[in-house]
């Protein structure tokens, strides 16, 4: 009983980091209808920034905001100068265009960085929270900050003309440019928005898995599970999905399948959903036109 | 001075031109009729005054040239385009679909002015107030097209371009969009643009007409001249 709650615990920890990278998958889908394969990435340079400015002397805090404030500047850049000019091709092309992005972000990582494993400070205290040892206060510290992220995607979608706005773009660009909305700024935002959560995500992800030009690959994976599960139009549905696929990824490897073969979860749940309820638990289904 | 002035407009979709030296005028509260059969280029006209096509000739608005504008930009001078098809938010709800079309309207857009716009067109479309909260894909056409303009009334507009307002529609329904769109022209002082299969309804409403057929206007003038002319009667008005 007692290992089956700190598999649990564990799970929803790293359910918290897949949910937070999913939220960032979810923000970009919903503006532009493509799943940015180079979240991961985007979210890596992120990370190193923050780290080269606490090396280069900056406090913790500082060093956050500005990462976060950076990468929303990227992402607004990467959609102007990349992804705007590709997005008139095939659809195919357009997802050759976004693995050329992930690889070129990930070469300039390690070319500026380096290959070796760097250690990343976390903002919470070393020691469980309330002598308690079933999880750490950083992981907790994850879990809160994904479920704030979620709570300021909420109103922001819900409440401010802003938010209205990007879903209304989402929803049917033409009839948008017809009440002057300025469409391609809107993608751009979507883009810095999501770049800025991606950038979070992986200071959260940092401390726990080090630093390195390959911290995101597996992920990654799992974050797609995640965005896909909980359907990759919705918010709530990134974060259930990403604690359901952190608990069923930590059980299965406790119990079923072995540390080992726990990749193949992630695989396993993207083909099943795709086949069995392709809109995800909380995914709006495509919805007719009259 | 006229409140839209289209010269010499053609305009194509890549693969020739659809239109062919449109010269058209909608006097400033005034209301133009364009009638032609399907695939006579209505739509085409009104997605060039747009800017959604590519367009040579001149559009004037307001006695300025607009003919070199991008979409939003043509929409936020006051121009509002209803669609053909209606062209809603479906995944939005009503409320929010008519909170959009005031989101870059001209004029102040603060809590009460936005107020008294959901009040004005609650006013016209008392359905759309019932269903305030119901997403606009899961509204019937009628309601669609209510929201539609609805919509356009939300940013004030000073032309309206209307896409067949009466296609796939009962009717009763039609009768009835046809007087609220009158009482729209009198008393927001609107001018209109408007496109129709439906002839006989729409004459009603005009003061301009022009007849398109394949991208050409063949006739041009006041209603009585087309109710005058027996041969144009049997084609366009079937009596
Ligand atoms: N997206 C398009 N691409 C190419 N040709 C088009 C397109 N839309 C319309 N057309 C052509 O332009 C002509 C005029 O169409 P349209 O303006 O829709 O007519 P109407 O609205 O009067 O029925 C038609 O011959 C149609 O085939
Ligand atoms: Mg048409």
């Amino acid at each position: 009983m007692e290992g089956l709650l700190h598999q649990v615990f564990a799970g929803l920890a790293n359910g918290a980091i897949y949910a937070s990278l999913a939220l960032a998958l979810v923000m970009i889908y919903r503006v532009t209808h493509f799943v940015n394969f180079a979240q991961g990435e985007l979210a890596l340079c992120s990370t190193y920034s923050a780290w080269a400015l606490i090396e280069a002397g900056a406090s913790y805090w500082v060093a956050f905001v500005v990462t976060v404030a950076l990468s929303f500047a990227m992402g607004v850049v990467i959609e102007r100068v990349v992804i705007r000019p590709a997005s008139r091709a095939p659809a195919l092309s357009v997802v050759i265009v976004f693995i050329g992005l992930m690889v070129a972000l990930n070469s300039v990582a390690g070319w500026i960085f380096g290959y070796s494993t760097l250690s990343f400070p976390s903002p919470f205290p070393a020691e469980p929270p309330f002598g308690n040892h079933y999880i750490g206060s950083h992981e907790l510290g994850v879990i809160a900050v994904t479920l704030g992220m979620l709570g300021l995607l909420y109103v922001f979608f819900r409440f401010t003309t802003l938010g209205l706005v990007l879903r209304a773009v989402a929803d049917n660009a033409e009839s948008s440019r017809l009440v002057g909305i300025r469409v391609e700024r809107m993608l751009g935002l979507g883009w810095g928005l999501a770049a800025a959560i991606g950038a979070v995500a992986g200071i959260m992800i940092a401390p726990i898995v080090f630093l390195d030009p390959s911290m995101m690959s597996g992920v990654m994976l799992y974050a797609f599970a995640a965005a896909l599960l909980g359907g990759i139009d919705s918010p709530i549905g990134a974060v259930v999905g990403g604690f359901i696929v952190g608990v069923l990824e930590n059980l299965m490897g406790a119990y079923v399948i072995g540390t080992e073969l726990k990749l193949t979860v992630a695989l396993v749940l993207i083909v099943v959903v795709l086949v069995v309820k392709p809109s995800g638990l909380f995914g709006q289904p495509v919805a007719a036109r009259v | 001075m006229s409140l839209l002035a289209l010269a010499g407009l053609s305009a194509h979709y890549g693969c020739g031109p659809v239109l062919h030296g449109i010269s058209l005028d909608v006097a400033a509260a005034g209301v133009s009729v364009v009638l032609g059969a399907n695939g006579a280029g209505k739509t085409t006209l009104l997605r060039a005054v747009c800017g959604m096509i590519a367009r040579e000739g001149t559009v004037e608005f307001d006695g300025a040239r607009i003919d070199r504008m991008a979409t939003p930009d043509v929409a936020r001078l006051g121009i509002a385009h209803v669609p053909e098809g209606r062209g809603t938010f479906p995944n939005l709800s009503t409320e929010e679909n008519l909170r959009l079309g005031a989101c870059s309207r001209r004029g102040p857009r603060d809590r009460r002015a936005i107020a008294s716009l959901f009040e004005r067109v609650y006013q016209y479309f008392p359905k759309l107030a019932q269903r305030r909260r119901q997403q606009a894909g899961t509204l019937s056409g009628g309601e669609q097209q209510m929201l539609a303009l609805g919509r356009a009334l939300m940013s004030s507009p000073k032309l309206m371009l209307l896409d067949e307002p009466s296609f796939g529609l009962a009717p009763l329904v039609v009768e009835e969009l046809y007087r609220i769109m009158r009482d729209i022209n009198a008393d927001e002082h609107v001018g209109i643009l408007l496109v129709e299969q439906n002839a006989a309804i729409a004459l009603d409403l005009a003061d301009q007409v022009y007849l398109f057929e394949t991208g050409r206007v063949v006739m041009a003038g006041p209603p009585k001249d087309l109710r005058g002319d027996e041969a144009l009667r049997r084609v366009y008005l079937g009596y």
